[in-house]
């Protein structure tokens, strides 16, 4: 008897067992594809190439403009000095889109009030961390822009 | 009216409707000085009401894509008869049923409504109010315009702060890297899909709990002798209609007087503009990340305070688990807690009105 008893115990364990790994199985089967669907595909990679920003004499000197850089904007800046700079445009802090300010002769984020000097840096207000500076190159007509060079 | 006992017979013929005509029958409401407060939840059910019917009004001519939304808002607003006066109702009761639903909380809270047996009813409550908030979160971003393209941006970045698996959260609520055309269809999904149906199972849920265990009674006025109540049907329904009118009176004129603003259309390749605010419900958390310092001891200060509103949001929910001796001591200091909490809300809301706007 009292074997019997344990055998059928160790019995309904093992359809338990069986049962719950199944369910177990299932709910992952079910729910590992949802939870991959729902988590978008990569882009591939960052942007990598080079773009033309604008066209030479497009702005004079002492404005800015964005331009797109892949997925994300980038900032041309050419400086009251005559000289090209770019930048990745979203700022540090909470992701807003920078600008280049004439009057004060930098880069500002209107969302908190930061300020970034003419090589990036992060001088004041929120933004904890400077701007990536991109390589800018003249060609021909263009104002190139080569994030990939690095700066 | 001979149809109505005749309709009546004919569907009890068929399917036995007396337990539900009782707990109509049976139920009161007690009647005290703090009564008022019984239909603020009344309120909020209208308020939704009027959402889910202008919403999907709005969806007949509403385009979910980057290309498209902006443009089909303003058809909407010039071209369909009526059409500023649906979105600007939507709006507008958006944002009165949210407020509606924060004093709902706040007066069940400080009656200490959400005492045994009535936990269940606090539980889905709480979470009626994150959904509200995902409500207005999402529906912002749909019309396209720069205000609320800017604001997402920076509601999903904040998000993206969370430890390990922030950039996850980002890439999921963003439905990429950046905010795009992906970001808004993700929205649109969430706003008139998702929120709609988990919302609709808890409301069902929280009234069901609020018909079988009736209102609960304040414990300062629970063990007064000649308490007084007055029956659920018709006396206080037809109050909670006559609150619905005046609301509806209010929700009008204000949707016609102040019919709802388009704003610029986003353009992904414009700065931001000066002046970018969450919705007004967002403000208070919005204003206090920006006054943090840049570090508190080692912690980075933005993420020391959304630790500290995630906190405070398991806390909410889990009110009527910490609250085990309402009347005693330590059930006063909840309540004191929770003025406190108030009073933060209030007066950070107002701060991030009065704050200087950026120079
Ligand atoms: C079943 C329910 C709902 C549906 C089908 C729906 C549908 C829509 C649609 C199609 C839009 C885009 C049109 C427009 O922007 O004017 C929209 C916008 C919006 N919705 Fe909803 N909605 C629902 C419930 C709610 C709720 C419960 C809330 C808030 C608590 C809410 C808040 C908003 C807000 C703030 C906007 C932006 C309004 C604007 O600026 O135009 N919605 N909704
Ligand atoms: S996002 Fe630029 S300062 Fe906050």
């Amino acid at each position: 008897m009292a074997s019997e008893g344990t055998e059928k115990k160790t019995r309904r364990e093992f359809l338990n067992f069986i049962l719950g790994g199944g369910f177990t199985a299932l709910f992952g089967a079910v729910f590992y594809p949802v939870l991959r669907f729902v988590m978008p595909p990569a882009k591939s990679e960052a942007f990598g190439g080079s773009v033309s920003a604008a066209r030479i004499g497009e702005l004079p000197p002492n404005s800015g403009k964005i331009f797109p850089l892949g997925e994300s904007p980038g900032l041309l800046v050419h400086t009251a000095e005559g000289e090209y700079k770019a930048f990745s445009a979203v700022c540090t802090h909470l992701s807003c889109t920078v600008q280049y300010r004439p009057d004060l002769g930098h880069i500002w984020c209107a969302c908190h009030n930061g300020h970034y000097d003419l090589t990036g840096k992060n001088v004041a207000g929120p933004p904890p961390r400077p701007l990536t500076e991109y390589p800018v190159t003249l060609s021909g007509d263009n104002v190139i822009v080569s994030p990939s060079r690095g700066a | 009216m001979r149809l109505f006992p005749s309709l009546y017979g004919w569907v009890s013929e068929r399917l036995d409707v007396t337990p539900l005509v009782y707990l109509v029958k049976k139920k009161s409401v007690p009647a005290h000085r703090h009564s008022l407060w019984y239909y603020t939840g009344g309120m909020t059910l209208f308020f939704f009401g009027v959402q889910v019917a202008t919403g999907i009004l709005l969806l007949l001519y509403y385009r979910p894509s980057a290309e498209a939304a902006y443009e089909s808002v303003q058809f909407i607003m010039t071209e369909v008869k009526f059409g500023w006066l649906i979105r600007s109702l939507h709006s507008w009761s958006a944002n009165l049923m949210i407020g509606a639903i924060f004093v709902h909380m706040f007066s069940a809270f400080f009656m200490k409504a959400y005492r045994k047996p009535r936990e269940l009813t606090w539980f889905s409550g709480a979470f009626l109010l994150f959904l509200s908030l995902a409500f207005g979160f999402s529906g912002y971003l749909l019309p396209w315009n720069k205000l609320a393209y800017f604001a997402t941006k920076v509601g999903t970045d904040i998000a993206s702060q969370v430890p390990v698996l922030g950039h996850s959260i980002l890439v999921f609520l963003r439905g990429g890297e950046e905010v795009s055309g992906a970001t808004l269809t993700r929205f649109f999904g969430f706003h008139v899909a998702i929120l709609p149906a988990a919302a609709t199972f808890l409301l069902l849920l929280h009234l069901l709990l609020v018909q079988v265990q009736g209102m609960s009674v304040p414990p300062a006025l629970e063990k007064n002798p000649n308490a007084k109540s007055i029956p659920f049907f018709p006396n206080f329904l037809l109050r909670d209609l006559l609150g619905w009118l005046l609301a509806l009176l209010l929700l009008v004129v204000l949707a016609s007087i102040f019919p709802w603003e388009l704003g610029e259309k986003a353009d992904p390749l414009a700065p931001a503009p000066a002046g970018i605010k969450p919705e007004w419900y967002f403000v208070f958390m919005f204003q206090t990340l920006k006054l943090l310092p840049a570090e508190i001891w080692f912690i980075p200060g933005e993420l020391a305070g959304i630790a500290a509103f995630t906190l405070g949001g398991v806390l909410l929910f889990l009110v009527p688990l910490l609250d085990k001796n309402p009347t005693g001591r330590w059930g006063r200091w909840i309540s004191r807690l929770g003025w406190m909490v108030a009073a933060y809300i209030v007066a950070f809301t107002i701060l991030g009105y009065l704050w200087p706007a950026a120079k």
